[in-house]
Order: C-alpha cells, then sequence, then structure tokens
C-alpha cells in the first residue's frame, strides 16, 4: 500500500498538468460544497441568534391559547402574570408581553397591526423600548422595525391612528407617534407590529397585569405549566428555522451534486484515457511483479489521489476565501422579506472542523468510487496483450 | 547435471482463439534450459518466440503440455503466485524497453526493489551498482525521454539485473538499436551471465545477437528446427 501511494504519486506527478488540472476543478467542488455548507450553517446560527436577542430570549412562556398563526385566538390568549414571573419581570430576567390586535391608519390607509406591549425598562430584548418612556402630551409613544415603517409609510416622528378594542369589546382609538424605528431581521417582531409600553396597553385595553407571552432570560429549573402559561424551550421555538434550513439545504445538494459530478467525469475521462493510453505499462508493471488486482489498486489510488491534491489546492485559495467570508459576509442577492423568518441580509459563513472533514470525506470517497470503477477493466486485461499495447 | 536444470518443457501447445476458429501459434515443444545458459529463440517473424518467452515468464498460460520454471509448474500457477515468481526471480527485457516514462533512471531501476521491500539505502546502493553495470550512474536523475535509444535499452537492462534475478528473458532487445549499441548492450549482457551466472533466454531474429549466443534454438512455425550450441571460446 505505501508502495503503491508511493508510485501514485510519481506518476500523477509525472503527469504534470492534466493532474493539476484535474485536481482544481475538483478543488472548486470542494471549496464550494463548505463555502455553502458554512452559509447554511452560518445563517442557521444567525437566525437563531437574532430570534433570541430580538423576541424570544433563552424560552417563552405562552398563555396556553395564544396561536401565532391564528389572529382571533389573540382576543382569549391573555391572562393576568403569574406571581413568580411577575417576580422574574420585576428583576428584568422576564419580559411579559401583551398583544392586542388593532387597526391603523397610516396616511389613509387601513392597516391591520398587532399592538404589543413590552415594559420600557426590560433590558433582556433588543427592541429599544426605554423610548416608549418618551413624554408626549398628545399622542402615544410607540416604536416599530423598519420593515413596517416602510409598508405603512411611516417614518420617526409620524403620527398616526390606532383603533381597537377594549375586554368589553368597546373600539377605542388614540394618535400614535412613531418615537424610533429599529432594524431587525427577526420578521415576526417587525412586520404588522407595534411596540408600545406594557401598562399603557393593559390601561388601554382594561386587562391590568395581563400578559400574553412573556420571554425569558433562562429557562432552567422553571416548571412547564405556570398558571395558565406554559413554558416553550428556544429549541421549540427556532425548530422552524432547523427545517426552513433544511429544506434549504436538501435544495442546495443539487447542486452539490453538479459541481461533484462535473469533478468526477474530469476524473473518470482520465482514468479511461489512462488505461487505454498506459497498457504498455500496465503490462510492465504485470512482467515486473505486480498482480492485475495490486495494478487496479494503483490506478484507484492515483485516482483517489486526485482529491488529496485538490484538497491541497482548494487549501491554498480556500482558507483565505473562507476567512475573508467569515469576516466581510455573503449578500444575499434576493429580498430578505420573501423568507417569513429571521434572514440577515448579510451572512456570515461559519466553518466548523466537522464541515471541513465530512466533506473532504464524502469528496474522497467518490473520488476513490469513480477511479475505481474504470480502473476494474484492468483485471480483465491479458498481460501479454497490455504489454504489446494492442488492446482496443 | 539434471539439478542444473531450470526450464523444462515438455510437448507444449500454444493456441489462441481467433474469432470463432483458433490458431496454434506453438505446435508441440520439448526442450530444456541449465542454469547459466546465453541462449536464444530464432525464427522468422511469426515462428512463436515471443510466445513461447512469455510462457516462460509465465505472463501466457500454457495450452497443453508441461512447463516448469525453477520448479514450479507455469500451468498450474495463481496470477498472484505466477506475479510472486516474476518478481522474485524473473527479469524481462523488452523490445520497446518499456520504461515507466514519468520516473527517472533512478526510480525505473529501483521499481523491482521496492516491490521486494529493500529499505531505502539497500536500494540505493543496489540501483547504483546495477548503474554501473550498464555504465549510466551519471545518468540516475534523468527522464527516460531524455536517453538515447541505446540507454534506455541498458536502463532496461539494468532494472531486469537489479535484483539479480536468476533468469533473464529478452524479447528483441535490440530491434530498435544501431549496430554500437546493440553491440553495447549484448557485451553488458554477456559480462552479466558471466559474473552473476544470470540466464538469459533471447528472442531475437537480429544477426548480432544470434552472434553472442552459446545456444540457438531455431523455432519456425510453432515447432523446433534445430538446436544448436556453439562451443564456448
Ligand atoms: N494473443 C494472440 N492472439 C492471437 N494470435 C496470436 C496472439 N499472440 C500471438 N499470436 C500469433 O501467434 C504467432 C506467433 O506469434 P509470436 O508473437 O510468438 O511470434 P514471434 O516469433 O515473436 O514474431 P516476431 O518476430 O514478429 O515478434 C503469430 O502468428 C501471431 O499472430
Ligand atoms: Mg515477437
Amino acid at each position: 500500500m505505501r508502495i503503491a501511494i508511493q508510485l501514485a504519486l510519481r506518476n500523477l506527478l509525472g503527469a504534470g498538468l492534466r493532474t493539476w488540472l484535474n485536481a482544481i476543478v475538483l478543488s472548486f467542488s470542494f471549496v464550494a460544497i463548505i463555502w455553502m455548507q458554512g452559509l447554511m450553517v452560518g445563517w442557521d446560527y444567525q437566525a437563531k441568534r437574532d430570534m433570541q436577542e430580538w423576541e424570544i430570549g433563552k424560552g417563552q412562556y405562552w398563555h396556553a391559547l395564544y396561536d401565532p398563526y391564528d389572529a382571533l385566538s389573540l382576543e382569549n390568549s391573555h391572562a393576568v402574570l403569574p406571581n413568580q414571573l411577575q417576580l422574574m419581570a420585576d428583576k428584568h430576567s422576564a419580559v411579559p408581553i401583551l398583544i392586542t390586535p388593532a387597526t391603523m391608519y397610516p396616511n389613509g390607509r387601513m392597516l391591520h397591526v398587532h399592538l404589543r406591549g413590552i415594559p420600557s425598562d426590560q433590558t433582556l430584548l433588543n427592541i429599544p423600548t426605554q423610548v416608549l418612556d418618551t413624554v408626549l402630551t398628545d399622542a402615544l409613544p410607540i416604536v416599530i422595525g423598519s420593515s413596517m415603517a416602510r409598508s405603512a409609510g411611516l417614518k420617526k416622528g409620524s403620527r398616526t391612528m390606532i383603533q381597537w378594542r377594549d375586554s368589553k369589546g368597546t373600539f377605542d382609538a388614540v394618535e400614535a407617534e412613531v418615537v424610533d424605528l429599529f432594524v431587525s431581521n427577526v420578521p415576526s417582531i417587525d412586520a404588522g407590529q407595534v411596540w408600545m409600553e406594557l401598562t399603557k396597553l393593559q390601561a388601554l385595553t382594561g386587562l391590568p397585569h395581563h400578559a400574553t407571552i412573556v420571554s425569558l432570560q433562562d429557562t432552567e429549573q422553571l416548571p412547564n405549566t405556570l398558571g395558565d402559561f406554559v413554558l416553550k424551550q428556544q429549541s421549540d421555538l427556532t425548530k422552524e428555522i432547523d427545517e426552513m434550513i433544511q429544506t434549504k439545504s436538501a435544495g442546495q445538494s443539487v447542486f452539490y451534486i453538479v459541481l461533484l459530478l462535473l469533478a468526477m467525469l474530469a476524473i473518470f475521462d482520465t482514468q479511461i484515457l489512462s488505461i487505454f493510453r498506459r497498457q504498455k505499462e500496465i503490462g510492465t508493471y504485470i512482467a515486473l511483479g505486480y498482480t492485475r488486482q495490486q495494478v487496479v489498486g494503483l490506478f484507484t489510488i492515483e485516482g483517489a489521489m486526485y482529491a488529496v491534491l485538490a484538497a491541497f489546492v482548494a487549501l491554498l485559495y480556500g482558507i483565505p476565501f473562507f476567512i475573508w467570508q467569515s469576516k466581510v459576509g455573503f449578500t444575499i442577492p434576493m429580498e430578505t422579506s420573501d423568507f417569513g423568518m429571521a434572514i440577515a441580509p448579510v451572512m456570515y459563513p461559519v466553518y466548523s472542523v466537522g464541515l471541513i472533514v465530512s466533506t473532504t470525506l464524502i469528496v474522497f470517497v467518490t473520488t476513490t468510487i469513480v477511479s475505481y470503477l474504470p480502473a476494474r477493466r484492468i483485471a480483465k486485461m491479458n498481460p501479454t496483450d497490455a504489454l504489446r499495447g494492442k488492446i482496443q | 547435471m539434471n539439478n542444473d536444470i531450470i526450464i523444462n518443457i515438455q510437448q507444449l501447445v500454444k493456441r489462441f482463439p481467433i474469432g470463432k476458429g483458433e490458431f496454434t501459434a506453438l505446435k508441440g515443444i520439448t526442450t530444456s534450459f541449465r542454469k547459466g545458459e546465453f541462449a536464444g529463440l530464432i525464427g522468422p517473424s511469426g515462428s512463436g518466440k515471443t510466445t513461447l518467452l512469455n510462457i516462460i515468464g509465465s505472463l501466457d498460460m500454457p495450452s497443453e503440455g508441461e512447463v516448469t520454471v525453477l520448479d514450479v509448474s507455469v500451468g498450474s500457477l495463481t496470477a498472484k503466485q505466477a506475479a510472486l515468481l516474476r518478481k522474485e526471480k524473473l527479469g524481462f527485457i523488452f523490445q520497446s524497453y518499456n520504461l515507466l516514462q514519468v520516473h527517472t533512471v533512478f526510480e525505473n531501476v529501483e521499481f523491482p526493489l521496492l516491490l521486494l521491500h529493500y529499505n531505502a539505502s539497500e536500494r540505493k546502493k543496489m540501483v547504483m551498482e546495477a548503474l554501473d553495470w550498464v555504465g549510466l550512474t551519471d545518468k540516475a536523475q534523468s527522464k527516460p525521454s531524455q536517453l538515447s535509444g541505446g540507454e534506455c535499452q541498458r536502463v532496461a537492462i539494468a532494472r531486469a539485473m537489479v535484483k539479480k534475478p536468476v533468469l533473464v528473458l529478452a524479447d528483441e532487445p535490440t530491434a530498435n538499436l544501431d549496430a554500437t549499441n546493440s553491440h553495447t548492450i549484448l557485451r553488458t549482457m554477456e559480462k552479466l551471465n558471466k559474473e552473476l551466472q544470470t540466464t538469459f533466454i533471447f528472442a531475437t531474429h537480429d544477426e548480432k545477437v544470434i552472434s553472442y549466443l552459446h545456444r540457438k534454438v531455431f523455432l519456425d512455425d510453432g515447432y523446433i528446427v534445430k538446436d544448436e550450441w556453439v562451443k564456448n571460446d
């Protein structure tokens, strides 16, 4: 085996340009696969981090009836905060949020929105809630996200009418002023969401001490249910991200397969060509004491070694490229709001050792198989015919 | 005297399938070779020289008859056993040299030693010794493409001889060489035959080669038609 590797390397390096062309083609597949996989991992990681920082913390309590996909459920999915959660909220380790359906009339249009009450002194989430304390004599201070601002045509300082129904079903309305805008990659806190001070919303709706959901700094040692509230772990809440990334990855694997196929085609072709062009050499190996099986082994190792050379070539430009990419990030060439969830316009790929090792392994195994298949023909060759180079 | 015999051939028949029929290249060969012989298979093109040499070299199998080389019956060898026989005991020299083009002269000669698992320092010593026999020590790092035909064939001789095999089979070794080069390599082989007691069997119709032989086995149409010893000195 060691001799075969030594010989294979000599043969490959001796073949010069063709070897390096194959190695370079294969290295493209290497780098592209690792890069795209890294992007997926980075996306997943970033989306989860954004969700944690902007929306869910380390987990949430949901009112048992709360269903984010059913706007009608909001009418009933709130309750007085249990004592334990109130205490945690006072210590800033929990952020109660009350959600109420409302209608907004920006620039004469009518928009269905959710009013979200949040304590202005919370520090768990990135939403700029401190400004909700701004004192305005004739308007309610609200904060909205940039994509909401765009779709509603609102700017910082804009005013708009907001209408809602209180707990008794009576319509009420107030003039609100956008005191700040925030930019976040988490659409569920931005699109259609209007943030205001919790106690003000509780007062407006006649639901003192009520909350719909509670974001938590930590979920350890918390019971699964607390009063009307049910605990949701972070992993449950981010499951959709995993699912989406998986679907995306599956879509991308078609691309990997095409990339690999191209490289494999080059290697397959080289192998077929070698076997025909190098008949005399094959005969010589046999005359010198190799068995045909050993020659098959030698040719297979030669082919498999393309993966090794490709890995080296990939290192040369791949490492600087990956480092640059993970610093600068990759700007996604599409509208990010098309994805119904946290996605940054710039993604920072994350390259793990596992990713690099598994990719290398996959490329190595496929290359070996592709090299072996044509090399099997050698085992059927007649040594004396091979020596004369007469096989057609 | 009999225990000196290293090749024994009895009623050897070799048939090749051709289309639906068969072609009989060797039609009943019986002969033997002793250790240290410098013998040649001589005959016109198509007479079966290469075929016989290939069977002796265990590269091909007899269709009928018995061929014993160094106490093993070629007809009953597995591919693996045949490879072992070639690796340990036989050396081949070809008309077209068959050097490994991408390897240096040194690496070409080193190849049989790699297969025999000699260590690096032994290999180096043996390769340089073999290159010395053929007068090519200064070309060790050259590639075959940089050598003349005569030099290539000398490398091939060094490669065949480096492991000091019992038997060297040379198929038309001078066919691509001019007279001067032919005489050089023939003298080299003659010298190695004397010094190392290596048995040489040639297949040839080249008069220059024939003039060096100590024994001439004439083949025609798959038969031995004459077997002639030349008195030494
Ligand atoms: N693999 C094969 N299949 C069919 N016929 C073959 C095969 N090998 C050799 N022959 C035939 O057997 C006969 C003897 O061939 P061989 O190569 O032994 O001749 P040779 O004496 O070495 O001739 P040359 O001097 O031209 O090399 C030829 O007629 C050749 O066509
Ligand atoms: Mg011949």
